[in-house]
């Protein structure tokens, strides 16, 4: 089975993970989306790794996993810290870097 | 043509996938939204497993489906928005220009794959995707990024300890 199948499937997740940034105000469902982005970027790496019969890939792959779980802990604290002072999760109404 | 097993797996995970995906979206409650994000992890490790990326597949479940989504649901419970904070969605005009712009781009970015030589790839080593496989390659050429990996991670630690806790 040629990988086009599954570089398309890619190009659509990260379509739908996109829309969502773009689209929700709520920050906890945009990181959710953000995430989506990620995990299709990671299966365009292992596409092109059985492809290119080459696990550098996948050893690509493993590294996005962990940058998404550090950059998600950092982001969930960061949206735990703005409800905390400012009471929203709308990322229309946080807009202030200071005061 | 027939359908060979892999092509109806994949059906079968793909188009599930592709709808729990659109659900994150779609949600109004973030902990529905969580809920269609742990299921399209489940699906997409499915997908990994038929790209022969095993050990990837089983980091997929462990760490996304496992760790972060935990992570996910722990900062929902915390900041437990009641039905009145449920925040309802304005499409103003600027969100569906960027609407029609994700559009674009998977479009473009079809009409690219599409372009990729289509040829299915050939045979592979029967450790391929394996811990053994990955590892080697972490552990010689990957070297340096892998430890640099730990630093970040242990910066990540910090970093979200110091922002969320309110007294130190």
């Amino acid at each position: 089975m040629a990988i086009e199948y599954y570089l398309l499937l890619a190009a659509i997740l990260f379509g739908i993970g996109l829309t969502g940034v773009l689209m929700k105000r709520n920050a906890l469902i945009v990181m959710m989306c953000v995430e989506l982005m990620l995990n299709a970027a990671n299966l365009t790496f292992l596409a092109f790794a059985r492809q290119r019969t080459s696990v550098d890939g996948q050893a690509v792959a493993f590294f996005v996993i962990a940058v998404a779980a550090a950059e998600a802990a950092v982001g969930l604290a960061i949206v735990l810290a703005v409800y905390r002072t400012r009471g929203a999760v709308n990322v229309d109404e946080v807009r202030a870097l200071r005061e | 043509m027939s359908a060979t097993a892999e092509q109806v797996a994949f059906w079968i995970l793909a188009i599930p996938l592709v709808a729990t995906a659109a659900g994150v979206v779609v949600a109004k409650n973030p902990v529905h939204a969580a809920m269609n994000l742990v299921a399209a992890f489940f699906f997409l490790a499915g997908i990994y497993v038929l790209l022969t990326a095993h050990l990837i597949a089983f980091l997929q479940v462990l760490v996304y489906a496992g760790a972060v989504m935990v992570l996910f649901l722990f900062v929902i419970m915390l900041i437990s928005l009641g039905d009145e904070h449920l925040l309802e969605e304005r499409y103003r005009g600027m969100q569906l220009l960027g609407v029609v712009g994700a559009m674009g781009l998977v479009a473009v970015l079809a009409w690219a794959i599409l372009d990729v030589a289509r040829a299915a790839p050939g045979p592979l080593p029967a450790d391929f995707g394996t811990v053994k496989a990955v590892g080697r390659a972490l552990y010689t050429r990957f070297l340096l990024p892998f430890e640099a990996t730990s630093l970040l991670l242990l910066a990540a630690i910090v970093g979200a300890v110091v922002v969320a806790k309110e007294r130190i």
